[in-house]
């Protein structure tokens, strides 16, 4: 009798891992349609197919050493597939404090989950460099993102190993629940390497140092993306309690999905509130932009804070997604979408609200790994695009950027008018 | 025969046709145009950046009609567009030195 509770636990937690996996995976189309929305229409075609290609590209990578690297194991997979039923029913007899222990689930799905993250980081990128960097030298930079930069820093994080031998961050009280930094920080961080040598959109900025404004193409697609973002977001925590199989797992997979939601609508009012108060308008892509910042402000714990301190964080979030925005904007670091302030400055803030309510945690781990995170992937990516720079250039010719990247990458516009022949 | 080009406001545009069909005008042509008179652009916001538009949208409406008919059409478009605040628009008046109706071939007033 016992065996079949067993075996019934490991199918109810592989399945809300799978699940949860399957929302994250929808986020893609989140990050595409917010992308695709805050650009300009000359630059759709390209802005889609990087969001798909990258999808692509980080599975494939995370795949062939990316998971290898991060949780050890064989390369390509290659020994995922089996189950020991036998072991597996022992170690759950084994584990401590018995049917509450540990969660016990299938590696396929484990993997299936995490590789959404690392498309996750990788789609945050995408729209930062969005409108000007060429399509293949963005690819060459997913692989290496993929298969390398972020397996390394999520191996010393939720892998657990020591960084480059010398500390263990798990051992200084860092914690990141489901990824402000390992995921969100980190992909704003190879972001900003990125945006740094890629120079700005031509005319965003004047010659007086006036910030000029370049409206995005389609404010329901990016409604929509954000809609379809804070959705995915339920499995994004809401995946990472690991396990759903008793009470106490169960109400804090509830809690996490209450938690998830009331940061984000903070972040949204908040935001919504500030712009108004900065600019005189109710500003819809800041709104848009704060409800993700609130999202992301309480990524990296989601369990332990109460509902009213939840809606708090995220506030905090949305207040500081908009003076981030226009404090880049000052410093002529051209974002499009906001990717930097929002997963960046958010990630970086979801990590130091954490030892608010989390007394497992520490201000000085926290920050500690902040830095560790940011340091390796803003050095490595930097390198990265150095050398594709040097390689085969990483931004288009000032004809293609006016032209539209859609026609000079994929040949293609996403709203072909006068082109009926019938 | 006149050729009436009138640029005005676009939520004008039903008023004034129902105008032009009520004193038996039989064709309109309308284009959505974007332009600047007195009225100027003006500004818009966007994360914080303001920017200026300077071209408003506006719908060109053009009418070909026999010279007897001009008066009235002045006229019509001239009540049914005016708000009385700027921007209005405008009417432009050419002489027109043909016209033929593609399917029948005829020409002249016949076609108008």
């Amino acid at each position: 009798m016992e065996n079949n509770v067993f075996h019934l636990q490991y199918a109810m937690d592989t399945f809300y891992f799978l699940v949860c996996g399957a929302l994250v995976m929808w986020m893609a189309a989140g990050f595409a349609m917010l992308e695709a929305g805050l650009v300009r229409s000359k630059n759709t075609t390209e802005i889609l197919t990087k969001n798909v290609a990258l999808f692509g590209i980080s599975c494939i990578m995370y795949l062939v050493c990316g998971y290898a690297i991060m949780y050890g194991g064989n390369y390509f997979l290659s020994d995922i597939a089996t189950v020991d039923v036998d072991s597996t029913l022992k170690s759950f007899a084994e584990r401590e404090d018995g049917f509450t222990g540990g969660a016990i689930y299938s590696k396929p799905s484990d993997f299936f989950f995490q590789v959404v993250f690392v498309a996750t980081a990788m789609s945050i990128v995408s729209g930062a460099v969005a409108e000007r960097m060429k399509l293949w030298a963005f690819l060459a930079f997913a692989v290496v993102m993929t298969a390398f930069i972020y397996p390394m820093e999520g191996s010393w994080t939720w892998g657990g190993n020591a960084v480059f031998g010398m500390f263990t961050l798990k051992d200084l009280g860092f914690s990141d629940f489901a990824g402000s930094g390992i995921v969100h920080m980190a992909g704003a961080a190879a972001a900003l390497a990125g945006v740094l040598l890629l120079g700005a959109r031509k005319g965003k900025y004047g010659k007086k140092g006036e910030v000029n404004a370049i409206p995005g193409a389609n404010l329901p697609l990016a409604t929509l993306g954000t809609f379809i973002l804070w959705m995915g977001w339920f499995g994004f925590n809401g995946g990472s309690v690991l396990k759903l199989g008793d009470i106490g797992n169960a109400n804090s997979v509830a809690m996490v999905f209450l938690n998830t939601n009331a940061a984000a609508a903070g972040g949204s009012i908040a935001a919504l509130i500030t712009a108004r108060l900065l600019f005189g308008k109710a500003d819809l892509t800041m709104l848009l932009n704060g409800a993700l910042a609130g999202l992301v402000a309480i990524t990296a714990e989601p369990s332990t804070p109460s509902a009213l301190q939840a809606t708090l964080f995220g506030a905090i979030g949305g207040v500081l997604v908009v003076f981030s925005i226009v404090a880049l904007d000052k410093l002529k670091i051209d974002d499009p979408v906001g990717a930097i302030s929002v997963h960046g400055v958010c990630g970086l803030l979801g990590l130091l609200l954490v030892p608010i309510t989390n007394t497992g945690s520490s201000f000085s781990g926290q920050l500690i790994g902040a830095l560790t995170i940011f340091v390796w992937v803003f050095v490595t990516s930097l390198i990265v695009w150095a050398v594709l720079k040097a390689a085969i250039g990483i931004r288009v010719s000032e004809e293609e950027e006016y032209e539209g990247v859609d026609l000079a990458e994929c040949g293609m516009e996403a709203y072909p008018e006068f082109t009926n022949k019938q | 025969m006149k050729l009436v080009t009138a640029i005005i406001k676009p939520f004008k545009l039903d008023d004034v046709r129902e105008a032009l069909s009520d004193i038996g005008v039989q064709g309109i042509t309308v284009t959505e145009v974007k332009g600047f008179g007195r009225q100027k652009g003006h500004t818009e916001l966007y994360r914080g950046a303001e920017y200026v538009v300077d071209f408003l949208p506006k719908v060109k409406i053009e009418i070909a009609i026999g010279d007897g008919l001009l008066d009235q059409v002045v006229e019509a478009i001239t009540k049914a567009a005016n708000t009385g605040k700027i921007g209005d628009g405008k009417i432009f008046v050419t002489s027109l030195e043909q016209c033929i109706r593609i399917r029948t071939g005829e020409t002249g007033e016949d076609a108008v």
